[in-house]
């Protein structure tokens, strides 16, 4: 059991390291460098020199992933490409503002979709599954900058009842972009919804399917108990996996909500950086998003390997 | 292989006909082939030049010379509608199947070998799939600039990823199954077992995993033109025509609505075809989500 | 004498909404009925609707099913009319159920204490407190060692042998009047399978309950039932007492399943049943057996027979049951062929082990100490045109070692040299062409062996093509050959594995094992996925298939009848260790291993008059001693520390026949009858 976690802590922390070098090489084999950022069209002969003298760059790539990955270790990015700018200042609010989001997404859409799919399943191919999973296409298959869009166009628009456009600064009291906070959890809770809930549904219809629950309605036990007792904790057990990718997903990949709204995260920190061609925020933000990626992840694979006894007792077996 | 080929063919007749028996696969794939026609054609029925601006006539709601209004520089909406997918369905038409090409056979080659090279490069997988979202794309384009050449490319390499991974759990199911054994204790070369046993079991698998990868590609390139890293303007597309008419929205909500509802209807239509699918050959139970 | 009926099921049928629309049946005008301290056995092949049956008995059908007509009485009415709360009393109360597959029938994420205090909640009238009492006295009624330990296990914690038992616990906890029993044994082993036989029989004897068991297997049936009722295509086709029915069947199709039996006594190989049974929901006109039927006539047909008077005390849906008798018995099958005794070897495998433990990084770090191997010193030969049958219970390592023959997993010590003495190398990847083409495997199941996606033609290609590089005619030619060698034609070449029967498919797999001309063939429990009388007709292949070539065999299966009907010499394994090897008559005569002996007693034979013995426990161990004799945990007569700790030596009675025991052969038979 425990090498077995401690197997995919090792793996998580490879896959961490892995990114890192691809994100490093990634930028270095790109054409350009901080310093022809920086100085644009003045970027050749002696300027050029001095500023990547200035900024270490003449130094060979190894020694400089050395440090830019020891300083990660200890929590500090580096400058950004203007050099004005601490990273690790300018993305800790973004961070905070994300983890906001995918919070408030987060306690609305998990109980939401383990409910409706759960439904979905028990009364598969009658209205009220029928009527969940079309919604649940729709809501996967709209973009949502289209979802967004639309919702600032009822809410904002015609019922004016948020703001349409605001500017938060990223260090505001989190109360200060509330309505943005809403309309964009609103359909990041979509989203979810839509693909937890058809993973549920799926794994709920396997399970009512399956010899045990036969068994026991064969043994008289009652149908809400045979439900809660028997099929959804082993129903909900795959569920843990899809939950972990969507968090994981909510964290790094809500580039486009984040825009559409104007909300201060990483995500809109990420698209504004790489129109400014600040590479080391670039850098920073990536390895942000995915050490939560593998970090997530793990724990969903911990936690069902500790909430499944088949698993668990498999691995004290072979041992 | 010739004599596979008529009872390929039938029983690709056979799954056509079973989807469209379907609701879901009746509508699904009429809008689908309705998009695909509307693109083939589009550049001889539209009204008005898509780039024709008139200044006289800016945003102006639907009326008899323009069915759909216009947008902020005067350009007919309708025009742009009928347009604005055909660059997307190119691109994201050659660069699906390149993905799934890419990323099942090296998926399908990993599940049958295993061993060293198939840690490792899982590894790789996963730590590609750990970076945020439409990243690597968006660094792409900013550095070698946003035409099909590059968005093309980038979209099959970084679509075929994921499809690694599920090309590969596909092809584990079928080779711990006593036909890969025969065929192994046989003697076959590995290529052989793949693709005369393998592939043709994991086709299926990898078929639907291509519709729902094309309807992904899809929303991603319309994001990535939203946020004004795609198609460049002043060519029509249905992601930059939305990011364009959303500062008017109260003006025109025309020129949202048109888009969005040609985007709509083309990704609800490759979905319900791809759910179709799979519900015909039986793979629609266990989907799994995001990634 | 044993009053009203407990269960009186009249006229029952059953059906599914076809692709048309139209209602199919799956169950034709049931009648049965089963009063307390009865027992009754329902048998049939696949197909033949008597799980579907049983499960009806409790007013449960599978999804798609609808109760078309007719009524199941239970405690004065019909259950299928009962109401919800209702049906939940009687389920698991005064009607209980024994699943097949107790592995899948146990939810997995609740502990087995938590399942049965379930049942007790649900269906006992005591006061919760003495549950957990009454819970432990239950475990220990279904002679299961350290209740209290079983009560916090999980299900997949225990061997399929436990799980049955606290399944069959938990039926008891509603103190029912009536149990019905789902192929109950089925994927057992062997003496697993008599133990809970013996404890059903006691505890149905005990509580005089009502029994139902449901089986394809008449020797479960012979043992336990003092009734049968035969179906066939959904029907009823014969009921009576089980003594008469098994001695004196008074159907043609219940004749015909006796033959298909191999039986231990039998010096000839069981009889086919030709043809197939018909499919679930099929629609037919006549008798449902009139297709297979040797004495069918054109009224057999036309007309469906009505339920008669035949022999004894037996009902038959029949028209002539009087010719029936005219028939003749089981028996009179083909003669076994015999291989050469004293050909030259065509395959030597020399101190052979398999390990599938890798130690991890960790374990070899801290030097755990490794467990003892799953395969270990398998030393024996292989004579051409010889066929060597390998007996043993699951865990036994019979498949290991055939796949280690065939090269798709490598021994860890140990050499395996072909007849002309080359050695093999560990796997298939490092065998030269030609030693792969003279090995070849037929696999266990057709069904996972054959690629659903290539037709018969294609499958037969695949050796032709890569080992005699045929194309075009020739490939056609030759594969419509091997296709008539295992009595097939030619039309099948444009099939694919599901259009298939379970028997054609395992031709096909055995001809495509012939197409590479082999000297080897290993059979991995080709039979064991096959109902029986499909299983004889494949035996038959088989046995006209040896003199053929003088292509040797290796069968491996867990039916010591199937391997002594076809075997010239028999190796016994037990934990993947050899006990006993040696000619047919010898390994199956005394003396004999005493694990043999535990095998040998525990076989159920379709004989009213057969009791087996049972001489040890069936508790299975994990993983083989490290030391001492590997059956020295379960031998009935293990003579003390000396089995413990010193690896029995090999002792020879003769001709080849070796027993590997420290008991001297000749106090053998006397230790193990006393």
């Amino acid at each position: 059991m425990l090498a077995l976690i401690f197997r995919r802590l090792a793996l998580g922390l490879i896959t961490v390291w892995l990114v890192s070098a691809i994100i490093f090489l990634g930028v270095e084999a790109l054409p350009g460098d901080a310093c022809t950022a920086i100085l644009e069209r003045d970027a050749h002969g002696e300027a050029l020199e001095k500023c990547r003298a200035a900024m270490g760059l003449n130094t060979p790539a190894l020694p400089r992933y050395i440090a830019w990955a020891t300083g990660i270790l200890q929590g500090d990015f580096g400058l950004t490409a203007s050099g004005q700018e601490h990273i690790s200042e300018l993305v800790g609010y973004r961070v905070r503002n994300s983890l906001l989001l995918a919070a408030g997404a987060l306690s609305v859409g998990i109980p939401l979709s383990i409910l409706l799919g759960t439904m979905a399943g028990l009364w598969r191919d009658r209205w009220i599954d029928i009527l969940f999973s079309t919604g649940a296409i729709l809501a996967m298959t709209i973009p949502e900058f289209v979802s967004a869009t639309v919702l600032i166009l009822i809410f904002a628009i015609w019922l004016g009842w948020v703001p349409a456009i605001v500017l938060t600064p990223a260090d505001a009291r989190p109360l200060e972009f509330f309505p943005e906070f809403i309309l964009a959890s609103t359909v990041l809770t979509l989203l979810m919804i839509a693909h937890i809930m058809r993973m549920v549904r799926s794994s709920v219809i396997d399970v009512m399917a399956s010899d045990y629950v036969q068994m026991a309605t064969l043994k008289g036990v009652p149908y809400w108990r045979i439900v809660f007792r028997h099929a959804l904790p082993n129903a909900l057990l795959p569920a843990i996996n899809v939950i972990a990718l969507t968090v994981a997903w909510l964290m790094g990949g809500v580039v486009v909500v984040e825009v559409v709204f104007n909300y201060p995260g990483l995500g809109r920190l990420l698209v504004d950086a790489i129109s400014g061609r600040d590479l080391p925020v670039v850098q920073a933000i990536t390895m942000i998003v995915a050490a939560t990626y593998v970090g997530v992840n793990l724990v969903a694979d911990i936690l069902s390997l500790l909430l499944n006894p088949r698993l668990r007792s498999h691995q004290m077996r072979s041992r | 292989m010739s004599a596979a080929t008529p009872g390929l063919s039938v029983r690709a007749a056979n799954v056509l006909r079973d989807v469209l028996a379907r609701p879901s696969g009746a509508v699904g794939l009429t809008l689908v082939a309705l998009h695909l026609v509307i693109a083939l054609v589009s550049p001889w029925i539209v009204p008005f030049d898509y780039k024709a601006m008139n200044a006289a006539m800016t945003l102006a709601g639907p009326s008899d010379l323009h069915w759909l209004g216009t947008d902020h520089l005067g350009r007919d909406v309708l025009s742009r509608v009928l347009l604005g997918g055909r660059e997307a369905l190119v691109v994201t038409g050659i660069a699906t199947p390149v993905a799934m090409l890419w990323g099942g056979l090296l998926g399908v080659f990993l599940g049958l070998r295993g061993g060293w090279t198939d840690e490792i490069l899982m590894r790789l997988v996963d730590a590609f799939l750990a970076l945020p979202g439409i990243l690597p794309l968006l660094v792409l384009i900013t550095v070698f600039g946003s035409g099909g050449a590059v968005l093309m490319p980038t979209l099959a390499f970084f679509f075929g990823i994921p499809v690694i991974r599920v090309a590969r759990a596909a092809a584990h199911e079928v080779v711990a199954r006593d036909f890969i054994s025969a065929a192994r204790a046989r003697g076959h070369r590995p290529f052989d077992i793949v693709r005369r046993e393998i592939m043709p079991n994991v086709t299926d698998t990898l078929l639907v995993e291509g519709a729902m990868r094309w309807s992904w590609m899809l929303l991603g390139f319309s994001a990535l033109s939203f946020l004004g890293f795609g198609v460049a303007p002043p060519r029509p597309d249905w992601g930059l025509m939305v990011s364009d008419a959303r500062v008017y929205m109260s003006l025109a909500p025309w020129g949202v609505i048109a888009p969005v509802i040609a985007l709509s209807t083309l990704i609800i239509g490759i979905n319900l075809t791809a759910d179709a699918l799979a519900k015909t050959l039986g793979l629609d139970q266990g989907r799994k989500a995001v990634v | 004498m044993a009053g009203p009926p407990l269960i009186d099921i009249r006229k029952l049928c059953i059906g599914f909404r076809g692709r048309a629309g139209t209602m199919l049946p799956v169950l034709h005008e049931i009648d049965l009925t089963v009063c307390r301290g009865q027992s009754l056995g329902l048998v049939g092949e696949s197909g033949s609707g008597k799980s579907t049956l049983a499960l009806a008995a409790m007013g449960y059908l599978k999804h798609g099913l609808q109760k078309l007509s007719g009524e199941v009485i239970h405690d004065g009415a019909d259950i299928f009319a009962r109401s919800a709360s209702e049906l939940e009393k009687i389920r698991g109360g005064r009607l209980g159920l024994i699943p097949q597959n107790s592995g899948q029938a146990l939810t997995p994420t609740l502990r087995i204490g938590q399942q049965i205090h379930e049942a007790l909640h649900l269906h006992c009238a005591l006061p919760e407190g003495e549950h957990e009492a009454r819970a432990i006295d239950l475990l220990a009624q279904v002679r299961l060692p350290d209740p209290q330990a079983i009560l916090r296990r999980y299900p997949h914690e225990l061997s399929g042998g436990q799980q049955q038992r606290v399944a069959i616990a938990m039926a008891l906890a509603g103190e029912p009047d009536a149990l019905l029993l789902d192929e109950p044994t089925t994927g057992l082993d062997v003496t697993t399978q008599a133990h809970i036989l013996e404890l059903l029989r006691d505890l149905a004897a005990a509580r005089n309950m009502a029994t139902v068991y449901v089986s394809h297997d008449l020797g479960v049936i012979a043992r336990v039932c003092d009734r049968v009722q035969v179906l066939y295509g959904g029907e009823t086709m014969l009921t009576g007492p089980t003594a008469e029915v098994l001695r004196d069947p008074a159907h043609p199709y219940a004749r015909g399943l006796l033959a298909s039996i191999p039986r231990l006594s039998d010096r000839t190989l069981p009889r086919a049943l030709e043809g197939r049974p018909p499919p679930p929901g099929q629609r037919r006109r006549g008798c449902a057996f009139a297709a297979r039927c040797g004495l069918a006539t054109e009224t057999c047909h036309a007309e469906r027979p009505p339920m008669i008077a035949g022999a004894g005390a037996q009902n038959t849906r029949c028209f002539y049951p009087d010719r029936v008798a005219g028939m003749d018995a089981g028996g009179g099958g083909a003669v076994p062929g015999h291989g050469a005794s004293d050909g030259p070897a065509a395959l030597r495998l020399a101190d052979v082990a398999v390990r599938y433990d890798r130690p991890g990084l960790l374990a070899r770090l801290r030097r755990v100490p490794r467990n003892p191997a799953t395969v270990e010193g398998i030393s024996l030969h292989l004579r051409r045109g010889e066929t060597l049958g390998m007996v043993g219970e699951s865990g036994s390592g019979k498949s290991t070692i055939l796949k280690t023959i065939a090269g798709l997993m490598s021994p860890a010590e140990g050499r395996i040299a072909l007849g002309d003495g080359s050695l093999l190398n560990a796997t298939v990847e490092q065998r030269r062409p030609d030693q792969l083409r003279r090995i070849q495997m037929v696999f266990q199941n057709p069904d996972d062996s054959l690629n659903p996606r290539q037709t018969v033609a294609e499958i037969l290609s695949q050796p032709l093509r890569l080992y005699f590089g045929l194309r075009g005619k020739a490939l056609q030619g030759r594969s419509v050959e091997l296709l008539e060698t295992v009595r097939l034609g030619a039309h099948y070449l444009d099939r694919r594995p599901g259009q298939l029967s379970g028997g054609e498919k395992q031709r096909v797999a055995v001809a495509r094992a012939f197409a590479a001309g082999p000297e080897i063939v290993l059979c991995d429990e080709i039979t064991s996925a096959l109902d029986v009388s499909v299983q004889a007709a494949v035996l038959e292949l088989l046995n006209d298939l040896k003199g053929l070539h003088g292509t040797a065999f290796i069968f491996v299966s867990h039916d010591l009848t199937i391997v002594r009907a076809l075997s010239d010499r028999v190796a016994v394994l037990y934990q993947g260790r050899l006990c006993e090897i040696g000619p047919t008559a010898a390994v199956y005569g005394a003396p004999s291993h005493p694990y043999t002996e535990v095998l040998l007693n525990a076989v159920l034979e379709p004989d009213p008059e057969h009791t087996p013995r049972l001489l040890t426990e069936d508790a299975a161990d994990l993983s083989p001693p490290a030391r001492g004799c590997p059956f020295q945990r379960r031998c009935p007569v293990k003579c003390g520390r000396i089995c413990e700790v010193d690896a029995p030596p090999w002792q020879e009675t003769g001709d080849g026949h070796a027993i590997r025991c420290h008991i001297p052969l000749a106090d053998l038979p006397r230790r193990i009858a006393g």
